[in-house]
């Protein structure tokens, strides 16, 4: 049915389309703003029918390997060069499946969103251009078996971020926003960068992979693990370096912010990958796995605070997503404490670990949802103010019903994925230590209260003086809320079949370090 | 001891940078502890990829045991053009700033906080 030259080059053409497609489209835009706009979607279309595929074959028929300049994928280490992988590797294994399906499928609502949303604006040939290398660094990130290719692709990243944030250039606040999150993300990145100086210099090897072979867990690899794990901490926002997540996700436009989210879970999964299978059972799994579980706790709290008194509506949903954040740190940090001990880890860490994960993947599906809601209020409004919003439920019912999806999911209300994601934790970090899922049920509850404030200052009592024209948004807009909401209710209805089939195998991707060794350097 | 003299010279430049960046108020300077910063990691790949006697891989001239892998400098490199990137943007950044605000101190950039 398909070519076969497809299937055999998927995860190339996961980078090259989105890339070839960002280049493009500037010169493509000259055409004509529709033409632009056709290419664009087309892209993206593309882009992620080639995700879904790369995913299908993962979870079909194990870890793939993509090998690049070599003509099959068995020549993951040539021949001549001494058992060293010179090459640059791309390994999907169910996890980096996952993140690629997370990825496409938030990208292809966003970019559907963003046609109509970003349309009046000017700047748009190179703001979809920014766009789409974003989402193409993303899928580089969650694919990429080699450490500095890792690094190339979070700096394309956190540029093409940082480009996004500011793009509003006639508000001053925007390029402040876009300036904290490119200091942030380039300081973290030079670390980064540091880190894998010290193990090159160690182990001569910079495939991920090879690396797991050898680590030692000498002191050298304890300091390029607080680098890293500093770096990537500060790109996904959790607690001592997220103050620039309320200012960049505040200040993007709408569509930017909920692309923003993935982005930072990009550097959430390159965090776990390089926990889990670069140091795997050699770190001192213990400490570490409290590290992440207290860093978990501190977002968790510090983020719903923060946002129980915002008056932006973007800037209050931020501080949530730092909060909800920490959720995902404590899932698959418990999973890390316990990992040297089969026994524990089959009682409960692994149902953390999918908890965690299963987050993941509701947080990027409702919070994309929530930040496209708050574009179109804002869209229609003119203001991210709550105290001068109110009223719209009349106006914007489907809005309001998106928004109420989003908000019970993200609260922890079945029948919505964040209930299934949110179960899972509770249950399994109860086993391992009750208070922490006391804290859990607890900033659920917060995050509950706060949203039904939200809700009621925006849609709830008369229409406030000046809104009264305010419509229903567009439907390009809302077809890419429909997307994100129709995945929200039915990742909700039927949790187990998402487990079973994207979360369970992921999370065992994460735990198996042997298996993704050997799926690089062969049974050797 | 002089073998470790480039990373002494790393350690001296990665603390001159963090110090610029933690200390200094003004942006232009920020960007200077950036650039230094980058300096002193690609300084210390650098180094690493030094092997004494070796040669570079062009395989038309080289004796091919003393052959060293070209992979630090590549690293390095790519790590300049990025650098280079960053540093580009970020002055960017601090021009649409001065216009907005006529300022780079970033006490007086507080726009954001509230």
């Amino acid at each position: 049915m398909i070519p076969g030259y497809i299937t055999t080059n998927a995860p190339a053409l996961l980078i090259a389309v989105p890339l070839l497609g960002a280049f493009l489209s500037p010169l493509i835009g000259r055409i004509s703003r529709d033409t632009r706009a056709l290419w664009v979607l087309a892209v993206m279309t593309l882009t992620t029918l080639i995700g879904y595929l790369t995913a299908f074959l993962v979870y079909t028929e194990g870890t793939l390997i993509y090998v690049f300049g070599a003509s099959e994928a068995s020549l993951a280490i040539p021949p001549d060069s001494g058992g060293i992988p010179i090459r640059i590797i791309f390994t999907l294994d169910a996890m980096s499946a996952l993140m690629v399906t997370i990825a496409v499928t938030v990208g292809f609502a966003v970019i559907l969103y963003s046609l109509t949303s970003d349309a009046r604006r000017s700047g748009l040939e190179a703001y979809y251009t920014i766009f789409l290398l974003m989402i193409g660094a993303v899928l580089g990130m969650v694919s990429t078996g080699d450490l500095f290719n890792f690094f190339v692709f979070l700096e394309i990243s956190s540029l093409a971020s940082a480009g996004l944030v500011a793009y509003k250039v006639e508000n001053g606040r925007a390029v402040e926003a876009g300036l904290k999150y490119l200091l942030v993300s380039t300081i973290g990145g030079i670390f980064f960068l540091f880190a894998i100086g010290i193990l090159y210099g160690q182990y001569n090897a910079l495939n991920m992979a090879m690396l797991a072979d050898m680590i030692q867990w000498t002191p050298l690899d304890k300091l390029a693990l607080v680098l890293v794990v500093a770096a990537l901490a500060a790109k996904c926002g959790a607690v001592p370096m997220h103050f620039w997540t309320p200012d960049a996700y505040s200040m993007a436009p709408s569509a930017v912010t909920a692309m923003l989210v993935v982005a930072s879970q990009a550097s959430l999964y390159g965090l776990f990958r390089i926990c889990f299978t670069l140091y795997g059972i050699t770190l001192n799994y213990v400490t570490i796995g409290w590290v992440i579980i207290i860093l978990g706790i501190l977002s968790m709290i510090i983020g719903v605070t923060m946002a129980i008194p915002q008056k932006d509506i973007k800037r209050l949903m931020a501080y949530h997503a730092v909060s909800q954040t920490g959720y995902m740190l404590l899932g698959v940090g418990v999973g890390l404490a316990v990992l040297g001990d089969q026994a524990l880890l089959n009682s409960y860490g692994m149902t953390a670990m999918e908890g965690g994960i299963f987050h993941i993947f509701n947080h990027a599906m409702y919070k994309g949802l929530l930040f496209l809601t708050a574009g179109a209020i804002i869209y229609q409004v003119g203001t991210s103010d709550l105290n001068r919003m109110g009223g719209l439920g009349h106006r914007m019912k489907w809005t309001m019903i998106f928004f109420i999806i989003g908000a019970l999911a993200i609260a922890g209300i079945p029948p919505f994925n964040g209930f299934a994601s949110k179960f899972l934790i509770y249950e399994s970090v109860f086993a391992f230590s009750p208070i922490l899922s006391v804290i859990a049920m607890v900033v659920s509850i917060l995050t509950l209260a706060s949203f039904v404030k939200v809700f009621h200052s925006v849609f709830m009592g008369p229409p406030l003086p000046g809104n009264e024209q305010v419509r229903e948004a567009p439907h390009t807009m809302l077809i890419g809320m429909t997307i994100l909401a129709a995945i929200v209710i039915i990742s909700g209805i039927f949790p187990e079949f998402f487990v079973q089939n994207l979360i369970t195998p992921a999370a065992h991707a994460l735990t198996d370090q042997a298996g993704y060794i050997s799926a690089v350097l062969g049974g050797a | 001891m002089f073998w470790n003299l480039p990373y002494i010279a790393v350690v001296i430049l990665s603390v001159i940078g963090l110090a610029t960046i933690l200390l200094k108020r003004n942006l232009i300077k920020i960007f200077f502890g950036v650039s230094i910063l980058t300096s002193a990691v690609n300084l210390f790949i650098i180094a690493l990829g030094y092997r004494e006697g070796g040669i570079a891989p062009i395989y038309t001239y080289a004796v091919s045991e003393n052959m060293v892998m070209a992979t630090p400098q590549a690293l390095t490199l790519t790590s300049i053009v990025i650098g280079v990137a960053t540093t580009a943007l970020m002055l960017s950044f601090a021009v649409v700033i001065y216009r907005m605000y006529g300022t780079v101190n970033v006490d007086e950039i507080r726009e954001l906080k509230e």
